[in-house]
């Protein structure tokens, strides 16, 4: 009897093992109208977003994926720890699928949460290429939820990505049609007094950067997308009420951050990048390009509430409805003003009057002696400020977490990173405890990178024996990105030796946010959380910000790390990792 | 007749260094093979016609154009700039255009080299060029070159110009152009020194970003020995005009 049991579990155990999935994947072009207008996107199985796959943890999952375009693509799915031959990267990992030509993948699926997938070609994600992508777990989940939905926010443009390409490249400001003017400066002077206006407008002129730049593509030509739906097509996911729902956030996005809140619910994040997370309650949460979110929401009354996605940049929304039934809506809210950068996003210290005027610490041409002279008089000024910023909403900073995740204040070294970069950060700092500009004082619990904490340790508990520190970097006005000043085109991969443990630093030398996303490897987000620090695959660096990671080159083969903004990729902020088994003694 | 043999001189010079330039940026560039993930998959090409307008002024009305361009990468491209006019009642056209190779030689900062040809009545000429191109802090547009003639003279042009944004898309641009020779040149007028200076004001509207058309104001002055010059010639020395086109980029 026992030995029948025993072969049944085999048996079963066989089974489970043998999960295996086909699927068949056509890429395409095919005409579409989402603003009125039509226009040609680029589409897996004929639609934008494209089918969403479900797997299974353990199975192994067969993908033909045809290529009917007449240039070569690409998919890549994102977030999935596959063989190196399997990441879908043209010119890295494979030499991509020709056109009429059939690739195969072939792989494992080791994980489960929420992922998704989209062409690494040229700029094809961008004209629809993008598509959910769902793990279930082999385990149970630690949460419980009654029904759940897929909300794959993206940004869709009338225009030929080439076109956005080449306008940024001619005119970097061309899609912000929010540039401080005589108007502002005599508006400002009303509010802060002509001294402080001056000294601002000064500061940021001799730098030659725009504060009001907070996204280079905006919704002067974005319409900005949930599963594919304008606004005014309104997306609706039923409930009853008293279900608790989950919702699945994808940003397939190619450069658009959106704030999302349901006004008259709290969202309980359960997951952030497929990862199971301690549950916290937010009203409000960012969401970076390339980033996946699961949260839970509990409506009780029999009423509709907006899914509200406001871009970073507030020049327009994506929004749906959650619905006891179909046709009814809630009303939208105002959309917030405008961030604009500060001083802290130029990675200088926050709040100090009248040092912006002082202090011009990026006019590197003309006054890097000042600089090193002026610097250690600020820098003695930093960490009493530091901590103020850190802590003046007690509620979005866990108690007890501020001070591990407070490393102490490091100085930029001299190496302004050559032509391809315009600043540099002179105090880069921890920012993981804020919610991200424009979102520091709505009044309501938004979610901050210390919030995440994840449900099980790592399974890699060693220090690290090694770190790297990567600057990201750019010169805005020409539209050229980088790490360390060099475009992917100039750089030199990254040597990890197989089975290494690493801390890696990211110093972020620009005025923007940049996601970044690592293939093939987990990145563990070093947020103060010890061995239960979040592991993500992709990581938002905010301006002025320095962060690390630790991770285990557990993965042969060679990793593009790279910012996950569609146009900064294109521009050359792009690297890879390359994990040998001599790592870089073979060099 | 003389005259046309000199532009046709001055075509096929131009073609040469056009040629020459072409070459220089194909063998810097190396564009990427198609497939693999590039930075630099094509070369853009920028063309900008900054002023394309109607002067009036005191009996020599005009019409008269600036335009730019570039084609190439982020750090190395040829460009071309143009400008010049020609006098409604009269038929005296002065044109000047100029191909350089440009390189990127700081964050904000381009060293271009190469040539600049006039057409004018008489008499025209070739010059070699060296100049930096750029924007300064404060956000002026600051374009300074040096210019070494067939016949050995120096000279130099200092132009600078700032877009002061009234509203998002009204935009107040006031520009200042300072020329200067390194010696007489009896033949075109110019005193050693500072020859010419010139202050612009143009206010566009840009129906989208662009196309803009504006209205402006010009005023320019022979200055020091060339003012005398002038005088001598029975020239003016002060000349204002009022402007009104289109300025167009692509």
């Amino acid at each position: 009897m026992k030995g029948f049991l025993f072969i049944g579990l085999a048996v079963w155990a066989a089974t489970a093992s043998a999960w295996a999935g086909e699927y068949n994947l056509v890429i395409d072009q095919t005409t579409v109208d989402i603003t009125g207008r039509e226009r040609t996107a680029v589409t897996i199985n004929g639609a934008v977003p494209g089918p969403a796959l479900r797997w299974r943890e353990g199975e192994e999952v067969t993908l033909h994926v045809t290529n009917r375009l007449d240039e070569p693509t690409s998919i890549h799915w994102h977030g999935v720890i596959v063989p190196n031959s399997m990441d879908g990267v043209p010119g890295i990992s494979f030499e991509h699928i020709h056109p009429g030509g059939t690739f195969t993948y072939r792989f494992t699926v080791k994980q489960s949460g929420t992922y998704w997938y989209h062409s690494h070609s040229g700029l094809q994600e961008q004209s629809g290429m993008y598509s959910p992508l769902l793990i279930d777990p082999a385990k149970p989940e630690p949460f419980r939820y009654d029904r759940e939905y897929v909300v794959m926010l993206s940004d869709w443009t009338d225009e030929h990505p080439d076109r956005v390409l080449a306008k940024l490249k001619k005119q970097s400001g061309y899609y912000n049609f929010h540039k401080p003017t005589v108007v502002d400066f005599f508006r400002d002077i009303g509010k802060k007094g002509w001294r402080e206006t001056l000294s601002d407008r000064l500061a940021w002129g001799r730098m030659r950067m725009d504060p009001t730049d907070i996204a280079d593509v905006t919704g002067y030509t974005y319409t900005f997308l949930i599963n594919g739906q304008p606004p005014e097509a309104n997306w609706t996911a039923l409930f009853k009420p008293g279900e608790r729902v989950r919702l699945r956030f994808i940003n397939a996005a190619s450069m658009t951050y959106f704030d999302l809140r349901i006004p008259g619910l709290k969202m309980e994040v359960v997951q952030a990048d497929g990862q199971d997370t301690e549950p916290v309650a937010v009203d409000e949460f960012r969401i970076a390009v390339s980033e996946t979110y699961d949260v839970i929401v509990a409506p009780q009354e029999d009423r509709a509430y907006t899914i509200f996605a406001e871009a970073m940049d507030r020049s327009g929304y994506a929004r749906g409805t959650l619905a006891p039934r179909t046709g009814i809506e809630a009303p939208i809210p105002a959309m917030r003003p405008r961030p604009v950068r500060t001083m802290a996003d130029m990675g200088m210290a926050e709040g100090a009057h009248g040092m912006a005027s002082k202090s011009p610490a990026q006019e590197k041409e003309t006054t890097m002696p000042e600089m090193d002279h002026d610097g250690p008089g600020d820098m003695g000024a930093m960490p009493g400020m530091d901590h103020g910023a850190m802590n003046q909403e007690p509620g979005h900073a866990m108690p007890g977490m501020a001070e591990s995740t407070e490393p102490p204040t490091v100085m930029h070294g001299p190496d302004t990173h050559g032509k391809g970069n315009s600043m540099v950060a002179m105090m880069p700092r921890s920012r993981l405890a804020e919610p991200g500009a424009g979102l520091e004082h709505t009044g309501t619990r938004v979610l901050a990178y210390t919030d995440l904490r994840a449900r099980e340790p790592g399974y890699d508990r060693r220090p690290p024996e090694r770190e790297i520190e990567l600057h990201l970097t750019g010169n805005m006005d020409r539209y050229i990105w980088g790490f360390n000043g060099k475009k992917y085109s100039e750089s030199e991969p990254i040597p990890m030796r197989y089975g290494e443990r690493l801390r890696v630093v990211l110093v972020n030398d620009t005025m923007m946010e940049h996601p970044l996303h690592l293939h093939g490897m987990w990145m563990e987000l070093e947020n103060g959380n010890g061995e239960h620090n979040p592991r993500k695959f992709t990581i938002n660096v905010k301006p002025g910000e320095r962060l690390s990671f630790l991770m285990t080159a557990d993965a042969l083969g060679a990793w593009p790390f790279h910012c996950h903004l569609g146009y900064h990729m294109a521009a050359g902020m792009m690297a890879h990792a390359v994990v040998s088994e001599h790592g870089a003694e073979a060099h | 007749m003389a005259n046309v043999s000199d532009v046709i001189h001055g075509i096929v010079r131009f073609g040469t260094v056009l040629l020459m330039a072409v070459l220089a940026l194909a063998w810097r560039a190396e564009p990427a093979a198609a497939d693999e993930p590039s930075d630099e998959p094509t070369y853009v090409t920028f063309v900008e016609a900054d002023q394309f307008e109607y002067r009036a002024r005191k009996g020599n009305d005009a019409f008269g154009w600036e335009a730019q361009g570039w084609v190439g990468g982020d750090y190395d491209k040829v460009w071309f700039k143009t400008r010049g006019e020609d006098v409604v009642n009269g038929g005296a056209t002065d044109a000047e255009l100029q191909l350089l190779y440009s390189r990127t030689v700081s964050a904000f900062w381009d060293v271009q080299a190469g040539a600049r040809y006039d057409v004018k009545p008489n008499p025209s000429r070739g010059y070699a060029v060296l100049g930096v191109q750029g924007l300064a802090p404060y956000f002026f547009e600051v374009d300074a070159a040096a210019f070494v003639s067939d016949e050995g003279d120096v000279s130099a042009r200092l132009e600078a110009e700032y877009d002061l944004l009234i509203t998002q898309r009204l935009i107040a641009k006031p520009s200042v152009e300072v020329n200067v020779a390194l010696q007489e040149v009896e033949e075109l007028g110019l005193g050693s020194g500072v020859t010419e200076v010139e202050a612009e004001l143009r206010l566009r509207y840009e129906i989208v970003r662009e196309v803009a058309p504006y209205v402006g104001v010009s005023w320019e002055t022979k200055v020091g020995p060339t003012a005398d010059m002038a005088r001598r010639n029975g020239q003016d020395v002060d000349d204002v005009a009022f402007v009104a086109g289109l300025r167009a980029w692509f």
